[in-house]
């Protein structure tokens, strides 16, 4: 069944925010491509766009002060911007299911998980009371929640961090989707219980056989999760790699600071260990020239007026960058 | 049997937070109860002299006043009367004190007898607490309904001309002067034929039951009006803000991605949450309102708990007065312990603290 359909697209997305300071242009042109069941990395500085780039795909940007200014998200053969409001929530939580960064707050403290996970059972599927309320103990005994039958009646701020975390990811697995898009769901916890997260989501997405986007600002996670890297800077993306051809050979001098300043194992601490220098960019201004210019080491002319295009280097590894860094000369 | 998962366990814990509140209000009630003799046992003149301003009152009839009110006994062992303070015998009979048998007579139910009226407190604050609760249960029945509903519309229609609408007349509608919205009406009633004082038309009683409730609405039509337009602006604005507040929280997002749609996500995920806030300030007008409508009972000469005491005030009406604050304090204690009843109901965070 390969390539005949598309699973996921998208072309050109572009996202604005209209506010008082002026507009935010924090997603300024992205084009990507998914096949069913693959899994996605999507890595970046915070406030680069990644989360925007997300919730327009799902059209879950508040409108007005967002805009979805162009752009195609073809998801199995729809465009997921042209659909109506009513047939998109059929898409949201059925077939494309978010899971959040802060499993504090995600959840409405005022009902209980059990009627969280419920309600969406009803909303897509058919089932009765009885049949949802069997299928969310079988869901959160899957994620992992001990007793689960009897946590059905408790509320959020009966549960840990973790487990709160666990009970999104039940309720985002509620209706077997075929793509999760998890927006950095292990920020917020403590690092112990971030490598449970990662485990159980592995496995739950072999157990599923879904595609996967996993979003994060932390490269050091994504190698043993991701098939494929996107890196984003300033609402673009600077590179697209499979997941070695990233570490090994760096095209973006963005992401070359990125996997420099990620302390490894191999190496010792403090010795190579650099941040990035400059400050990051400001998204208030339409943008001219290559955005990561102003940080960039290697900077010429030609990148201060004009931005260049992601385009593809070797077998499958893109990178918008007017330099080799190998070489340091002009493409 | 499976417990139903709406609205979860109700656990020990907040069974035992329920207790302590209900303990708490009891306390209150009986400190209220204690301040409430002897605040009226300070203040200055003699009661027996003050109802009745007859120069012609000899020694004989007054001490026989102060007999029948039982102004006689002293206050408290150990205190003949407190202003001026006078200290008497500490070993007379404790039940033959002022203090126990206002205690005593509370416990029966005995208000005492009103100064102006010669007729029990009891009677007559039963009566016009009646008024009253039928006033202001109209009055805030519709500020309420009125004020959530625009509120919620406004809060679903942020940043549009409609919230704007609203949000300017709920401004305009919460700061208006009560005294001067009600004479307006008065004035507006005058001339569109509506009746504008008491509560029925004379003579009315020998009429049927439907033409007395009619006459009876018809005279609630205008102070109903004032107050609920007092009322609404802040139940409006209160539940807009509220509303805007919890549309902005994170579970909503993920109540969005959930695939549930804006309808479900207003009904199910915000309404409960947006009304924390109301909740509280519902108890509070509650509680405080027995007494407040003063000011629109007293324009539409409607026979209120408020006009009561207004009216006790000037007359020096002690008893009537120590009966209707400890109505007022009582409702507003209760009031709020229904607050906290009702938020521990919405909120399953409340618990013992
Ligand atoms: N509702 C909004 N109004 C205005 N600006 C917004 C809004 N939402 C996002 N932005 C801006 O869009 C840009 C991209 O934000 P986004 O949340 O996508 O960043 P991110 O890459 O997900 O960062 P993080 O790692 O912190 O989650 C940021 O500059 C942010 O300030
Ligand atoms: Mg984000």
């Amino acid at each position: 069944m390969d390539a005949i359909h598309t699973f996921l697209e998208v072309k050109d997305l572009k996202t604005r925010f209209h506010t008082p300071e002026g507009t935010v242009y924090a997603v300024n042109g992205v084009s990507f491509t998914l096949k069913e069941g693959e899994t996605l990395a999507v890595v970046g500085e915070s406030g680069c766009g990644k989360s925007v780039t997300m919730m327009s795909i799902l059209r879950l940007i508040s409108i007005p002060p967002g805009e979805i200014v162009s752009g195609e998200v073809t998801y199995r053969d729809r465009n997921l911007l042209k659909l109506s409001e009513s047939e998109m929530e059929h898409v949201r939580g059925k077939e494309v299911a978010m899971i959040f960064q802060d499993p504090m707050t995600s959840l409405n403290p005022v009902l209980t998980v059990g009627r969280q996970l419920t309600e969406t059972l009803r909303t897509h599927t058919n089932m009765d009371e009885e049949q949802s309320r069997q299928r969310a103990v079988t869901l959160l005994e899957w994620v992992g929640i001990p007793d689960a039958g009897k946590r059905l009646t408790d509320y959020p701020h009966q549960f840990s961090g973790g487990m709160r975390q666990r009970v999104m990811i039940a309720m985002a697995l509620a209706c077997t989707p075929s793509l999760l898009i998890a927006d950095e769901p292990t920020t917020a916890l403590d690092v112990t219980i971030q490598a449970q997260i990662i485990e159980l989501v592995k496995k739950l997405k072999q157990d599923v056989g879904m595609a996967m986007i996993w979003i994060t600002h932390d490269l050091g996670v994504v190698a043993g999760i991701a098939d494929r890297v996107i890196v984003m800077y300033a609402g673009f993306i600077v590179e697209e790699a499979e997941v070695d051809d990233l570490y090994d050979s760096p095209l973006h001098p963005y992401t070359t600071a990125l996997l420099q300043a990620l302390p490894r194992a191999d190496r010792r601490r403090d010795k190579n260990l650099k941040s990035i220098q400059g400050v990051p960019p400001n998204l208030l201004a339409e943008p001219r020239g290559c955005p990561f210019a102003p940080r960039c080491e290697f900077v010429k002319e030609r990148c201060v007026n004009e931005n260049p295009l992601l385009i593809e280097t070797e077998n499958r590894h893109k990178v918008a960058c007017w330099v080799n860094v190998k070489t340091g000369a002009l493409r | 049997m499976t417990p139903p998962l709406q609205h979860g366990t109700f656990p020990l814990q907040r069974w035992r937070m329920l207790l302590k509140r209900f303990g708490w209000a009891l306390f209150t009630i009986l400190f209220v109860v204690v301040l409430n003799f002897f605040l009226f046992r300070v203040l200055p003149g003699d009661p027996a002299r003050q109802g009745i301003r007859d120069p012609r009152l000899t020694p004989e009839t007054i001490q026989a006043i102060r007999v029948r009110f039982g102004l006689d006994k002293p206050i408290i062992n150990c205190f003949e009367s407190l202003n001026p303070v006078k200290v008497g015998s500490c070993g007379v009979n404790p039940l033959d004190t002022q203090f126990f048998i206002y205690v005593k007579n509370l416990l029966k139910g005995d208000l005492g007898q009103s100064f102006y009226y010669n007729r029990p407190v009891k009677d007559i604050l039963g009566e016009r607490l009646w008024n009253t609760i039928l006033l202001i249960g109209a009055g805030q029945i519709l500020a309420i309904l009125i004020g959530v509903v625009f509120g919620l519309f406004a809060a679903w229609k942020a940043r549009t001309a409609i919230d704007y609408a609203a949000l300017i007349s709920g401004l305009v509608a919460w700061s208006l002067p009560t005294f001067w919205l009600a004479i307006i009406l008065l004035f507006w009633g005058t001339n569109h034929g509506l009746p504008i004082g008491g509560k029925a038309t004379p003579g009315m009683s020998s009429y049927p039951f439907m033409q007395q409730m009619g006459d009876l609405l018809q005279h609630l039509f205008l102070p109903t009006l004032a107050y609920t337009i007092i009322y609404m602006g802040e139940y409006m604005l209160i539940m807009r803000s509220s509303l805007l507040d919890v549309l902005a929280e994170d579970y909503i997002l993920a109540a969005k991605a959930k695939g549930l749609s804006a309808f479900q996500i207003l009904k199910d995920h915000a309404l409960k949450n947006s009304m924390l806030p109301l909740v509280t300030l519902i108890a509070i007008n509650l509680g405080f309102t027995v007494g407040g409508a003063v000011q629109i009972e007293t324009v539409f000469s409607w026979p209120g708990l408020g006009g009561a005491i207004f009216e006790a005030v000037g007359r020096k009406d002690y008893p009537l007065l120590q009966g209707g604050f400890l109505l007022i304090a009582i409702s507003v204690i209760l009031a709020n312990f229904i607050a906290d009843l009702t938020y521990s109901y919405l909120d399953p965070r409340v618990q013992a603290d």
